[in-house]
């Protein structure tokens, strides 16, 4: 009978801090430059140039520190870290190993068996390294220092998972509190949010941690799937085996569905941590937690809570827009402009993820305004454009944020209200089609809406559909029919 | 000794001898319009071509850009928009100091065709003021020795004598002010490198308070040591080359912000009522008994204006050598990881792989001297020996900053000899690292707590070999060197090389 | 000599900082270390327990910089002095296999 085995799994997390500048220097963090444009003699590593930091950085590793329940430092230091790569441009990282600024904490995870604790073992700085990109055509390799220098922070739990739902909840929790801190916008496929798993398994029972494993190159919820999978099977088939698993760094290929080890015989894995003489230790005073302790928005939990509370809105609905700060904030404000949540809220769970599907964009990257949203909702309420011109509306509000009144206005989108016009056009569309007039009158009720259709098109969509509706009744039956 | 002869060709109406004065002279000449910044560029540049063939000062000497700068500081000057006391005055610059345009090699191969993209901040500060970049000087590399011939560049011979070293690592620079190759330099200080061969040249060094002169563009050695610092003719340009450069600068953390900057104030001749302690350590075994009577005879001047010199023991001398040079590898052997072939500097490019290429590189790249710190410094911060190694240093340091600070609450000034001997003669020091370390006692712990130091001349030795005097003050007490040296300076009666009473070169 | 220092040190200490000593150097940096870490171990008379490691002299502390963009795109200068580039990129043997 085979063995029953337990995965036990720590997770090392990268996040990329929303800052405008680097860490030690004033070059920006922007994505897309050409290589090497946004660089300096710091983040390049020319000689004598120094490190000076961005406070921003420390401001928003601390609201991620204290928002994960973390004991802060309050004398917090950056060291060295010493290993040679091309990426690396001082062929020193500079991190916090001594000293990092939070530690201790923990986040709470909903899981099968119910509400479950994560560890946080410590939370430091550092800088992110340069872009390595592989010439095929020379056979050499390419070095862009644009990232070099980007804030990191790195928040290393405790080994406290077991499973890869688990370890997914844990990066859900951990992504959506460090979104609503607006300290990153945490996209893993982009790499501002990276997770190295640390993998060990044991036989169920046993109080002893296994020899673990580090995997590396997880950029997808599925790679750290898959990943864990593969890692707790070789682990378990080299036990089988009577094998021994050795402590290493493996790079986890998702194409291939297998991992490697990472590190050759060249590097020694004895970084030489010392602190760093060209900084001067961080000290965050108790006035300075308190301030960022009140700054503190409300986190999605509590957010939900509320939501159910306040607003009548489906649970599902409440799911996607709280699962973005910016969904929810957008939904809270445009709710209070309007004061109908349940349209806002319609809005959001249709047309809005159905562009940011279409245009493969995130939550975070919405960009319109919830006054022009109110406005739009204002508008189809008044039956100055009907359904189908929202949404043509909706479309120019999501892609350039334009005023809906504006460019109704401009664009001559607003319904027809001028009766006399929509009654000569509707008798033309009747002395048009004579024989949908006569399936009409001979009972078949489905010729009404090819009539309506006909006149929505003459009018080139700029009636209310139930006006024309109502018009041809009357016309079709030679009386008028009672007014709603 | 004394040499009056005038270069060639000095303008007929100009002062008759322009290498022959100090910076501040200058400065006064060009300011009276008796010469102008372009003459004295043109005198310096003068000497440089008769002297620099033997003593080898320079690494680079930017003959074309020296003499279109001191065009451009000239206009300015008679614009009106230069007044202040460097304007036109030639300058040299060791080599581990960035300029824009102007090659930086660190006396190392490794750096051989390096052009920094910007300017040390410290060297800002001085073209603000008017001076005038010459090139740059000689040096250990990477500031590491105590001769000068560990340049990859070859040997400076001290001006003295041809046969002896100028001392190091700032051998360069002592050696052209000491042979009047420029009227002032900078050079930095790590462990000795400003004041020992300012003692071996017979000239002023001073190394400032740490964090007085901003490191930005200071290829760093020690990054917790290092201080650039002024080699001058004599204190009063040394207080005048200090004022200027000695600012805030928010790109180097570990600046200061100081409001007492204004040094040339403390040009007083005055000691009255100042309390001198000298260590009995540095008075014993191993000080050349030569050195050792120039000293008391120091003392005595000051004695005579009216400072009270005794005695005292200053605590833990013997262990600021361990400590200095396990902290100061440490650091260098993470501060040079960065010099790899990849980003600037030499590269062995017929490596294989990416591994193969960094060992040429660095291997071929760099010395037996930084090698050897580099070894020793990775060493003792490697797994397993960081706490019994580096972070033992850090607590020795913490010590010997702590037996400072009660020497200097009974004291204003700590008096010793900057080195054990005059300069030794080239090819002696090198044989053995060890020895050669052990002549920075006297210099090093300097630097471990942080302190401002002054080497002064004050005699010479029977080989007629200059002797230094260094004077250590409290952190932020420069003002209390720079009055005290002057005052030494005005009775003694005597004036560093290059000016007009002694003239080093023979 | 107290401290031996091997050739496994020597080569260690070589892959750590990327140095490659030939036979004669490779002597010698093993004499001379162990004479350096012989007198080193000098500091090994004091008692510094109780005495905190001092990397900094001063108590500076909270030395910041506002999170303003002040770089500019001098990538040409960067570059300049490199030995080898390519497309605005520094050229480096391949780093993988």
């Amino acid at each position: 009978m085979s063995k029953e085995y337990e995965t036990v799994i720590g997770l090392e997390v990268h996040v990329e801090l929303a800052t405008r500048t680097k860490i030690f220097c004033g070059c920006s963090t922007a994505f897309g430059g050409a290589p090497n444009t946004h660089t300096c003699p710091v983040c390049t590593g020319m000689p004598g140039s120094l490190p000076v930091l961005n406070r921003q950085v420390v401001e928003y590793a601390l609201a991620v520190g204290l928002a994960v329940n973390c004991h802060v430092n309050q004398l917090c230091k950056f060291d060295r870290k010493n290993y040679f790569y091309p990426d690396n441009p001082q062929n020193y990282q500079i991190s916090q190993l001594y000293l990092p600024i939070c530690h201790d904490g923990f986040v709470e995870i909903e899981t099968e068996g119910g509400l479950r604790r994560v560890g946080i073992h410590e939370i430091h700085m550092e800088e992110d390294a340069g872009k390595l990109i592989h010439d095929e055509w020379e056979d050499c390799s390419l070095v862009d220092y644009n990232r070099s220098g980007v804030p990191l922070i790195e928040i290393v739990s405790e080994p406290d998972m077991r499973s890869a739902p688990e370890v997914i909840a844990y990066l859900e929790k951990l992504r959506m509190i460090i979104q609503y801190l607006g300290a990153s916008d945490c996209k893993l496929q982009e790499g501002s949010m990276r997770a190295d798993v640390n993998i060990s398994v044991r036989e169920a029972g046993s109080g002893k941690l296994g020899t673990r494993t580090e995997m590396k190159n997880l950029n997808s919820f599925t790679a750290i799937t898959h990943a864990i999978e593969g890692e707790r099977q070789r682990q378990i088939d080299l036990i089988e085996a009577g094998g021994e698993v050795i402590q290493e760094t493996r790079r986890w290929d998702d194409a291939r569905g297998d991992s490697y080890p990472m590190r050759s015989k060249e590097d020694a894995q004895d970084y030489r941590y010392f602190p760093d003489p060209d900084l001067v230790p961080v000290w965050i005073s108790d006035e300075w937690i308190a301030r960022v302790k009140e700054r503190e928005p409300e986190f999605r939990d509590r957010k939900r809570q509320r939501y159910r509370e306040e607003y009548d809105i489906p649970e599902y609905d409440i799911d996607i827009i709280t699962g973005s700060k910016r969904m929810a904030d957008l939904f809270e404000e445009t709710a209070a402009l309007c004061g109908q949540p349940k349209k806002v809220s319609n809005w959001l769970m249709g047309e809005t993820l159905r562009l940011l599907k279409e245009k493969s964009l995130d939550p975070e990257d919405i960009r319109f305004s919830p006054e022009n949203l109110a406005k739009l909702i204002g508008l189809a309420d008044r039956k100055v454009i009907n359904s189908s011109v929202a949404k043509e509306v909706f479309q120019a509000v999501f892609e350039q944020d334009v005023d809906p009144e504006k460019y109704v206005e401009e664009k001559g989108l607003g319904t027809v209200s001028d009766e006399g016009a929509l009654r000569r056009t509707i008798e033309e569309v009747i002395a048009g089609n004579p024989q949908s007039v006569e399936d009409y009158r001979n009972g078949k009720e489905k010729a009404i809406g090819f009539l309506v259709g006909q006149t929505m098109k003459a009018m080139k969509g700029k009636a209310d559909p139930a006006g024309v509706n109502r018009i041809l009744r009357e016309l079709l039956q030679g009386r008028p029919l009672e007014q709603e | 000794m004394t040499e009056r002869a005038m270069t060639k060709d000095v303008k007929r109406d100009g002062p008759k001898d322009l290498c022959a004065l100090s910076a501040a002279e200058l400065g006064r000449a060009v300011r009276a319009g008796e010469t102008t910044a372009v003459e004295a560029m043109e005198a310096v540049l003068e000497r440089i071509g008769e002297r620099e063939q033997l003593y080898h000062c320079y690494v680079t000497v930017d003959r074309e850009g020296a003499l279109r700068r001191a065009e451009k500081v000239q206009k300015q000057i008679e614009a009106g928009e230069l007044t202040g006391p460097l304007a036109g005055v030639p300058v040299a610059l060791k080599d581990n100091l960035c300029t824009e345009g102007m090659r930086t090699t660190c006396a190392s191969r490794i750096l051989e065709n390096f052009v920094p993209a910007y300017t040390a901040e410290a060297v800002r500060l001085l073209e603000q003021a008017g001076a005038v970049v010459i090139g740059k000087t000689n040096m250990d590399e990477f500031a590491m020795g105590s001769t000068t011939e560990t340049s990859y560049y070859g040997v400076t011979r001290n001006p003295w004598n041809p046969d002896h070293v100028p001392g190091g690592s700032s051998g360069g620079s002592a050696a052209a002010v000491a042979s009047g190759e420029c009227f002032f330099a900078l050079g930095s200080d790590t462990g000795g490198s400003i004041r020992q061969p300012a003692s071996f040249c017979g000239v002023v060094g001073m190394k400032p308070t740490y964090g007085t002169v901003s490191r930005y563009g200071l290829v760093a050695y020690g990054s917790s040591l290092d201080q650039i610092g002024p080699l001058t003719k004599n204190v009063t340009d040394c207080a005048l080359v200090l004022e200027t450069i000695s600012a805030h600068d928010p790109k180097d953390s570990t600046s200061l912000e100081r409001q007492d900057t204004d040094f040339t104030s403390a040009l007083v001749k005055d000691v009255r009522g100042m309390k001198i302690g000298i260590p009995r350590d540095y008075l014993g075994e191993g000080l050349d008994r030569e050195v050792r009577e120039a000293l008391l005879a120091a003392a005595e001047v000051l004695r005579r204006q009216g400072a009270s010199v005794e005695e005292f023991d200053l605590s833990l001398v013997d262990y600021a050598i361990p400590a200095y040079y396990t902290i100061a590898a440490a650091e260098a052997s993470s501060n040079l990881e960065r010099f790899d072939g990849i980003k600037y500097g030499y590269r062995a490019q017929e490596a294989q792989g990416l591994h193969e290429m960094y060992k040429m590189t660095r291997s071929r790249g760099f010395g037996a001297e930084v090698k050897r710190r580099i070894m020793l410094g990775s060493f003792v911060l490697s797994s397993g020996y960081y706490d019994a190694y580096y972070l033992r240093a850090l607590r020795v340091k913490a010590m010997i900053k702590k037996a400072f600070d009660e020497a200097f609450a009974r004291y204003d000034l700590i008096l010793g000899p900057v080195a054990p001997t005059t300069a030794p003669r080239l090819g002696e020091s090198l044989a053995d690292p060890l020895k050669m370390y052990l002549g920075d006692i006297y210099t090093i712990s300097v630097n471990l707590a942080g302190l401002p130091g002054i080497s002064l001349p004050c005699g010479r030795d029977s080989r007629g070999l200059p002797i230094g005097l260094q004077l250590i003050g409290d952190c932020f007490q420069e003002k209390k060197l720079i009055r005290a040296a002057y005052t030494y300076e005005q009775a003694a009666g005597r004036q560093a090389p290059g000016g007009k009473e002694e003239e080093a070169h023979v | 000599m107290a401290n031996v220092i091997t050739d496994e040190i020597i080569e260690y200490v070589g892959i750590l900082a990327k140095l490659e000593l030939t036979g004669d150097e490779k002597e010698q940096a093993k004499k001379d270390m162990g004479r350096m870490l012989d007198y080193i171990d000098k500091l090994g008379e004091l008692d510094t327990s109780g005495t905190e490691p001092m990397s900094h002299v001063f108590p500076v502390r909270n030395v910041f910089r506002e999170d303003v963009v002040t770089g500019r795109d001098e990538s040409e200068r960067i570059l300049s002095n490199a030995p080898g580039q390519k497309d605005n990129m520094f050229m480096v043997p391949r780093t993988f296999d």
